[in-house]
């Protein structure tokens, strides 16, 4: 392990991409902090408002305390818009480290603790608001709690599987060999979106969100063994012939013991390496469910859903701050990608010599 | 004559999967909660007559192995059934292929057009500014989700007025000549086209480098230095006739990643494909397109694969039957 993060910390890029994605854990680790409106807030007067300035230099030329001015909505008679414009009368200053809603840090620790926070009459929206007026700067903290921890946990489920299945097809070889592979390459066949789009749009429609969640989750991760469990199946041929096994069969080990104890964990190194080059494809395909709104439902945020609105085209013309979960989005997966390059670079024996 | 015998039997042997592919997705959609014939129940124009012969038409009130049976002849009959709005589902279906076909056709073509000299300069110029910048570039490329990529097309065609922003076709598509047509289509093409073509011609370009490094090392390139060949001839000779192996067993992944991929475009930029129609019909609940959507998207992924396997056979002697 020592070793790896020395290997880690020579090559800069890759290096950097490991911070990126600790930086961004964190933030959704303690993402009630960072946020300045709870998850579930919305003002529907307040739609579609621009993202408000802060100013540090107050109207005198002097440096002052961050502040801002909130938005007063107004309809234009004469182009029939709505427009918002800045109510310039009151200042509201921000504070730091201070005082704002009441959460439950990791769902135990009652706290009120924020990064920032706002006087009660101010609208601060860093990032502007969306069409239900819900604050884009908090929601992207709550949305990314859910896009970044879903890769995960369908890995968590689809490799153990794919493992498995590839493992006893490769070892126990012969007739049952063909019926399991001919099922995985059917499953292959099918274009992986179609797929899953079709599974996401048969839930019902009446889940709280916890079950809805989980069902994306089995859902993802049943698109992704069959090709993960094809390669193990592809080294578990190999490794079956191999001497140390012939003498644990002679022992007279079982076929489950072997196949877990013996065969499996010679293909460990493959599987960190596929784990962390497949994270990326997972969130990409949550958020692409989620853009067409078959993944996460509102009102939980995740990145893909939150995007949903850059479906209008009116949205993405006039109102570009709904765009920041691509670019967040953008970042992960390339932090992903570069980290797990390196990953690869440093446990591929071909690499080594 | 055993390279016919070889694309027989690899045909021959796609066959049983098709008939997997079809169990599973008549099954998965069969078994749903979704009522099939919910859109005509609530329709009040429809009398309940109707319903009862769409019923016995589908055979629902028959078990499911029945109904897979009676879907699978009419299938090999070419008859897919109707959509809800009463169409022929066989007819809406046709021209989303060649659509889909033309979009992935000319990615596929683009992408290894570009990928594979860039690739191959990387690798050749390995650690130069270049190889680092094409690392640098498409890590980006791959990063960069394909519908959040579409958006920021649309941005730049709204923005320039360039290009068309979604469809086919122009309004007066009908009154082009046959050259018009071409431009056309060709016009509104390069958007989808574009943002397919970054997308797989990074991790192509990738795979190209690698592949290219991997022979560069072995033994039989150092032997033809030795020989006193050029470089260039050692490079397009030898190491490139083994290091494009790989890369023709990945042209039917990339349709496979394409139909996928190519989903989510279609819908952005509202080009009327196989994955635009999927979606409006997963949307819609409309069961038959999508049983038949999804048979047919399973179908040109296998005809991918056999092309592919076909093509390396081709190029590669060592492949046996």
């Amino acid at each position: 392990m020592k070793n790896f993060i020395s290997k880690l910390k020579k090559d800069k890029v890759p290096y950097f991409a490991f911070w990126v994605l600790i930086v961004l854990y964190l933030l959704i680790l303690f993402a009630d902090f960072f946020a300045i409106y709870p998850s579930n807030y919305s003002n529907r007067k307040l739609a579609y408002q621009p993202p408000s300035n802060i100013y540090i230099i107050n109207e005198k030329n002097n440096f002052s305390r961050p502040y801002t001015y909130n938005y007063i909505k107004k309809f234009n008679k004469d182009t029939l818009c709505i427009e918002y414009i800045q109510d310039r009368s009151k200042k509201h200053y921000i504070n730091f480290f201070s005082k704002g809603y009441e959460y439950k840090l990791f769902g135990l620790i009652k706290s009120n603790f924020h990064l920032i926070s706002k006087p009660d009459e101010c609208n601060l929206h860093l990032l502007g608001t969306d069409i239900n007026g819900c604050d884009v700067f908090s929601r992207l903290f709550f949305g990314g709690q859910i896009s970044l921890t879903i890769g995960f946990l369908a890995l968590l489920i689809s490799f153990p599987i794919g493992a498995l299945y590839g493992g006893i097809s490769g070892y126990l070889g012969g007739q049952i060999d063909k019926v399991l592979m001919r099922l995985a390459e059917g499953i292959m066949s099918i274009p992986s979106f179609y797929l899953l789009i079709i599974l996401a749009s048969i839930l019902p429609s009446n889940m709280t969100s916890v079950q809805r969640f989980a069902l994306i989750v089995a859902i993802l991760a049943l698109i992704g063994w069959a090709g993960f469990s094809r390669v193990i199946r592809g080294m578990v041929l190999s490794i079956k012939n191999q001497e140390y096994i012939r003498a644990v069969e002679t022992i007279g080990a079982n076929k489950a013991r072997i196949i877990l104890k013996h065969v499996l964990p010679q293909t460990s190194s493959y599987v960190i390496i596929a784990i962390t080059l497949s994270v990326p494809s997972y969130i990409l395909a949550e958020s692409g469910l989620s853009f067409l709104g078959l993944g996460i439902q509102l009102p939980d945020a995740s990145w893909g859903n939150m995007l949903k609105e850059a479906q209008e085209f009116a949205n993405i013309l006039y109102r570009p701050w709904l765009l920041t979960p691509g670019f967040l989005i953008f970042i992960a997966v390339l932090s992903f990608n570069v980290l797990g390059d390196k990953i690869r670079d440093i446990l591929d024996p071909k690499t080594l010599k | 004559m055993s390279t016919w015998v070889y694309i027989f039997k690899r045909i021959a042997g796609s066959i049983p999967i098709l008939i997997i592919v079809s169990l599973i997705s008549f099954f998965l959609i069969r078994l749903s909660p979704v009522d099939p014939l919910a859109q005509l129940r609530l329709n009040p124009a429809i009398s309940q007559e109707t319903i009862n012969s769409e019923v016995k038409r589908l055979g629902l009130d028959k078990p499911v192995i029945v109904q897979y049976a009676l879907w699978a002849k009419n299938f090999i009959k070419g008859d897919m059934g109707y959509c809800t709005d009463n169409t022929k589902v066989s007819t809406k279906i046709k021209d989303r292929i060649l659509n889909t076909l033309l979009l992935s056709i000319c990615v596929i073509f683009f992408s290894w057009i570009i990928a594979i000299p860039l690739g191959v300069l990387a690798a050749v110029y390995y650690n130069s500014w270049f190889d680092k910048l094409l690392t640098i570039v498409s890590s980006v490329g791959m990063a960069i989700p394909s519908f959040f990529f579409a958006i920021l097309m649309l941005l730049f065609a709204q923005h320039t007025g360039w290009f068309p922003i979604g469809g086919l076709t122009s309004v007066d598509f009908s009154q082009m000549n046959l050259f018009q047509k071409i431009i056309d289509i060709s016009w509104h093409l390069f958007l989808p086209v574009f943002v397919l073509t970054t997308i797989s011609l990074c991790s192509l370009a990738r795979q190209m480098r690698a592949n290219l490094l991997d022979v560069l090392n072995s033994e039989y390139v150092k032997f033809a230095y030795a020989k006193g060949l050029s470089k260039r001839k050692v490079i397009v000779k030898h190491a490139l006739r083994n290091a494009i192996n790989p890369i023709i067993t990945l042209l039917g992944f990339e349709f496979a990643g394409l139909l996928s991929g190519a989903a989510l475009t279609e819908y952005v930029f509202q080009y009327p494909g196989l994955g635009k129609l999927i979606l409006e019909a997963v949307m819609q609940s409309d069961i038959n397109l999508v049983m038949a959507s999804l048979m047919i998207g399973a179908l040109m992924l296998i005809v991918g694969n056999v092309i592919s396997d076909i093509l390396l056979k081709l190029t590669d002697p060592r492949v046996r039957v």
